[in-house]
């Protein structure tokens, strides 16, 4: 039962070679097995087993599986699961149950998911490391020394470590494509607006989106499937046609033509992943792809600005963590000033302060000109570059991140360091891109590396039928921690 | 010094829609126990996201188009970010620099000193938000109903174009009237579903420069921003005549036990809001058909109206204000008239074609209509707490009523109590009439054996009246009435009575 896909599972439960109970008790002990990963934050094992049985049950009366009935996988505890608890790695949320289901969860439930349990994650998602969570740092599957990336680390972790067959993550300047490299497994972020938000917990809710990570591209793309497609109850998901985006992955990919983006080729990027890369992208040349060099210039401002962005709609979004009618509040407070001011200094990490404090500022008056203003002008600028671009290539070839994964405590207490580590995902978010991250490689000392492709607004087909003609060509989706 | 009082309005308008501004909660929470008109999403729940309410985007540009503003045809929500426990999000989703309509335009009638008198009124905006919960203070403690939280707002800020504390009253109260008339409100200022700031500078006649300003709060109905706008102006006065006006600009809140505005701790001018484009939101774009769609669909605004009942009916200023004042009084009012206009052409004692019949009569009939309803009916409504559309009355009846006045079919006590048993019955006034045996008696046979009866059983009378008394004749019409229950026509009882007595 190790490693299996959705194909896998549906195929090994219709034979009966498992039973649905056994798979999910299977994922439950590995779990606990290896509760010093603290890729989970909480579990849900009485739910997850009842809805086994209904399956086992279903599949006694011979009836045909659909969807993704049977298939074990958990959430990142940034999205809400009605009746779970929701904490986004936060000690302000520490006890806060979720009245509802997120959109994406009502739609992964519906498909029939089971919902193992809720993965860590950085604090409100403000991490590329895993290590704001409030609840203690994910240890890398492939190295426990190693950080899993963040902010969705506990689902790249769980998936990495195969405990389910796929996590749902969140993207906002890397969040699911980052992890998912440092992991080794596969991590889609769709355009803006491609899958509602409706229920995840908005850390910069101009470029957030939820995104699957799983051991196959196949699955991403099935996952995906069923998780697009436009929401009552997000103004911001906004209608497309809804495509198959299974029926092109075996799509041959020859004649396509792929760009190599300067900018994300030259200094800063480790050599060793770099080399490793490079072969990626001979690979697509043996697969007949046409690889041409691209400039984009003012993609190095895109860090700048998502470091505007960001923590400005960051101050205004944790605005509602009061104190007042749901999460922590301080029980020494002695009035109004002092419930908002002490149960947010103790109820926020020190990283979710600092995004607060730089999101303030540069919409104060008075600022607010020098920085959110010009900072969503240069975001125009950086929009259109690609714009152009993706008018000469069908997609970009670049690093997922300029390293593999790196120590824990290497880089927290240097925050410009760790913000640099999203330097190669965060022009996607600021750009309106989709973009997936694919295992291309592992480094001498056994640890995986990404290749990052990226497409211009609504091609996630074209992206996936790329990174799964990629998959097919070579081994390093089947290796494992 | 000769001093100029420059005054500006801040409205807020709470729209009827059915649901609230950015979720499916009913807006009817004002009447329900507190807390139970609440959800995920106007409570401020983690992962919530707002949807823009068509209906409150309908009520809110129609009324800006009401005032005579322009729709833009994009307009953006923006967030406006404090903290405060009414406000569950840290931020209220309002409009800044894009509103939904901008550059109004409405003219004020009114009587000042017996004259009638107009004035342009510039609006500025008119944007879409939504309301913030109510706050109950007590002693040791404040409780919180959410239920308000997220009801659609429409706020209107007028140009500093009023000149005095009574402009501003009249303005407010043509707004009132508006809103009601467009049913985008029910725009009740005791209720707080219409709410007003007000602010005030002076500055030496003939100077155009501003000066710094005050602002009013807490004024909950016409009579408090009238009120605390003239205290206003007073105390600033003294301050000019003083020497100097006020130096900064503030905010104060009105008293209405003590009748005085005192200056509030100004978190306010202080506050920095971070307004920033709300990006849960995409822009809302209108098109400039739907708008032209809502114009068309405005119908008749109270002032037009109003002008027309004066051309049309001959009505006087205040008293065409009276009847357009409520929409349902101007509706009833004029299909009165319009029953009654057809009701006349059939009269036997009429002749000509029906624009004769309508300019030798009409003025009449419609004098006869308004008076009832104005005295009489407006009584009955008064008395039973009942506005005209929850009375029995209808149009109908009472035009047929009206006719049976004007024809001196029934007399005036047989008409109220006829009119008072249409309130409690809904009947049909002919049917009552007859029923109740009220019809006017006028045949000259009956009336005059009752006059001589009279005459006879009051012999002393009779003799007072001979000798000079003439006024007695009041005495013997009444003893006739009472003996006619109320029936016989008192204007043939009093020929009678004067031919016999001065026969004798």
């Amino acid at each position: 039962m190790e490693w299996l896909t959705i194909k896998q599972v549906q195929n090994g439960l219709q034979n009966k070679d498992f039973s649905c109970t056994e798979l999910t008790n299977f994922y439950l002990q590995k779990i606990d097995q290896q509760k010093n990963l603290n890729a989970f934050v909480s579990t849900a094992p009485a739910s997850a087993l009842a809805q086994a049985r209904s399956v086992d049950e279903k599949i006694s009366r011979r009836e045909i599986l659909s969807g993704l009935e049977g298939t074990p996988g958990s959430i990142k505890d940034l999205i809400l699961v009605k009746g779970l608890r929701a904490t986004a790695g936060s000690k302000i949320l520490e006890n806060y149950q979720a009245a509802y289901d997120a959109t994406v969860v009502d739609r992964l439930k519906k498909s029939g998911m089971i919902i193992l349990g809720k993965n860590n994650c950085d604090e409100f998602a403000m991490g590329s490391s895993n290590e704001t969570s409030a609840w203690g740092p994910t240890l890398n599957p492939w190295n426990i020394t190693k950080v899993p990336g963040g902010s969705s680390g506990g689902s790249a972790a769980a998936v990495a470590a195969d405990l389910g067959v796929f996590s749902l993550g969140t993207d906002t300047g890397g969040s699911i494509r980052q992890p998912a490299s440092f992991c080794g497994v596969v991590g889609l972020k769709p355009t803006y607006g491609r899958v509602s938000r409706f229920g995840l917990m908005a850390m910069t809710s101009s470029l957030d989106q939820a995104g699957p990570l799983t051991r196959s591209v196949e699955d991403a793309a099935i996952i995906f499937q069923v998780i697009s497609g436009t929401d009552d109850y997000d103004a911001t998901c906004v209608s497309r046609d809804h495509e198959d985006y299974s029926a092109n992955l075996a799509k041959p990919i020859k004649g396509l033509r792929l760009g190599l983006p300067k900018e994300y080729w030259q200094t800063g990027l480790n050599a060793e992943v770099k080399t490793i890369l490079e072969q990626a992208v001979n690979k697509y040349r043996e697969l007949g792809a046409e690889i041409v060099e691209v400039d984009l210039p003012h993609t190095a401002y895109a860090l700048a600005v998502y470091y505007i962005i960001m923590p400005a709609e960051v101050s205004s979004n944790l605005a509602r963590f009061d104190g007042i009618r749901y999460g922590r509040s301080s029980q020494t407070a002695k009035n109004l000033w002092e419930v908002y001011a002490q149960s947010r200094a103790e109820g926020f990490g020190s990283e979710a302060k600092r995004r607060i404090m730089m999101g303030t500022y540069v919409l104060s008056a008075g600022y607010q000109n020098q920085y959110y203003l010009q900072a969503r002008k240069v975001q125009k600028v950086i929009e259109q570059e690609y714009a152009e671009v993706f008018k000469k290539v069908d997609a970009l070839l670049t690093p997922t991140s300029p390293t593999s994964a790196f120590g824990l405590g290497e880089k927290v207490n240097d925050p410009l360091t760790m913000y640099l580590s999203d330097i190669y995902t965060v022009s996607a978010n600021i750009a309106g891109l989709c973009g997936i991250s694919i295992p291309a490689g592992l480094t001498a000392g056994r640890l995986p590396v990404g290749l990052q492709i990226l497409g211009a607004p609504w091609t996630e087909s074209k992206i996936l039928n790329l990174a799964y003609q990629f998959e097919q060509a070579t081994i390093h989706h089947s290796q494992h921690p | 010094m000769q001093l100029e009082t420059i005054i500006g309005l801040e409205i807020h308008i709470q729209l009827s829609t059915a649901s609230k501004m950015f979720c499916s909660c009913s807006n009817a929470g004002e009447d329900l126990p507190v807390n139970t008109t609440v959800c995920p999403i106007c409570l401020g729940h983690p992962g919530t996201l707002p949807t823009i309410n068509h209906q409150a985007v309908e009520l809110g540009a129609k009324l800006a188009l009401a005032l005579g503003c322009k729709i833009q045809l994009v307009s953006e929500f923006a967030r406006k970010n404090y903290f405060y426990p009414d406000l569950p999000k840290g931020y209220q989703i309002s409009q800044f620099d894009k509103p939904l309509a901008k550059n109004g335009q409405v003219e004020i009638v009114w009587l000042s000193d017996k004259q009638i008198v107009s004035k342009q009124v510039g609006i500025e905006r008119l944007h879409l938000e939504e309301d913030a919960a109510k706050n109950f203070h007590f002693q040791d403690k404040t409780l919180v109903d959410y239920n308000r939280g997220g009801t659609p707002l429409a706020e209107i800020v007028t140009q500093p174009d009023f000149r005095s504390a009574e402009e501003a009253r009249v303005f407010l109260q043509e707004l009132q009237k508006v809103a009601r008339y467009l049913e985008v409100s029910q725009a009740d200022m005791e209720k707080g579903h219409l709410r007003c700031d007000a602010n005030i500078s002076l500055r030496p006649l003939g100077e155009v420069r501003l000066y710094p300003k005050t602002e009013i709060k807490n004024l909950n109905s016409f009579k408090a921003v009238e009120k605390a706008l003239k205290y206003e102006q007073i105390r600033q006065t003294e301050l000019w005549q003083g020497g100097q006006g006020p130096k900064f600009s503030s905010t104060r809140g009105w008293s209405e036990a003590k009748g005085e505005t005192t200056e509030q701790r100004d978190k306010e001018e202080s506050a920095d809001y971070r307004y920033f484009p709300e990006p849960d939101l995409p822009p809302l774009v209108l098109s400039e058909d739907q708008v032209e769609e809502w114009q068309a669909r405005l119908g008749e605004l109270p002032q037009a109206r109003s002008k027309r009942f004066m051309a049309e009916y001959g009505l006087g200023f205040a008293e065409s204000k009276i009847v357009t004042d409520d929409k349902m009084v101007a509706e009833f009012f004029e299909q009165a008239v319009s029953e009654g206009r057809e009701w006349l052409t059939t009269l036997e004692s009429v002749t000509g074609s029906k624009e004769e019949i309508w300019r030798n009569n009409g003025r009449k009939l419609v004098k006869l209509i308004y008076d009832w309803l104005v005295s009489e009916v407006f009584k009955h409504l008064n008395a039973a707490g009942l506005s005209l559309s929850e009375s029995k009355l209808t149009p109908e009846n009472f035009a047929e009523f009206v006719a049976l006045v004007y024809e001196g079919k029934i007399n005036s006590s047989a008409a109220q109590i006829i009119l008072q048993e249409m309130f409690t019955t809904g009947e049909d006034p002919a049917w009552i009439m007859k029923d109740k045996d009220l019809g006017m008696v006028d045949n000259l046979a009956d009336l005059a054996d009752l006059v001589v009866g009279i005459i006879q059983t009051n012999p002393e009378q009779v003799s007072q009246y001979q000798s000079g008394k003439t006024n007695l004749i009041k005495y013997f019409v009444g003893l006739a009435m009472k003996e006619s229950n109320g029936k016989a026509n008192p204007e043939i009882l009093t020929k009678l009575f004067t031919d016999h007595l001065s026969s004798k």
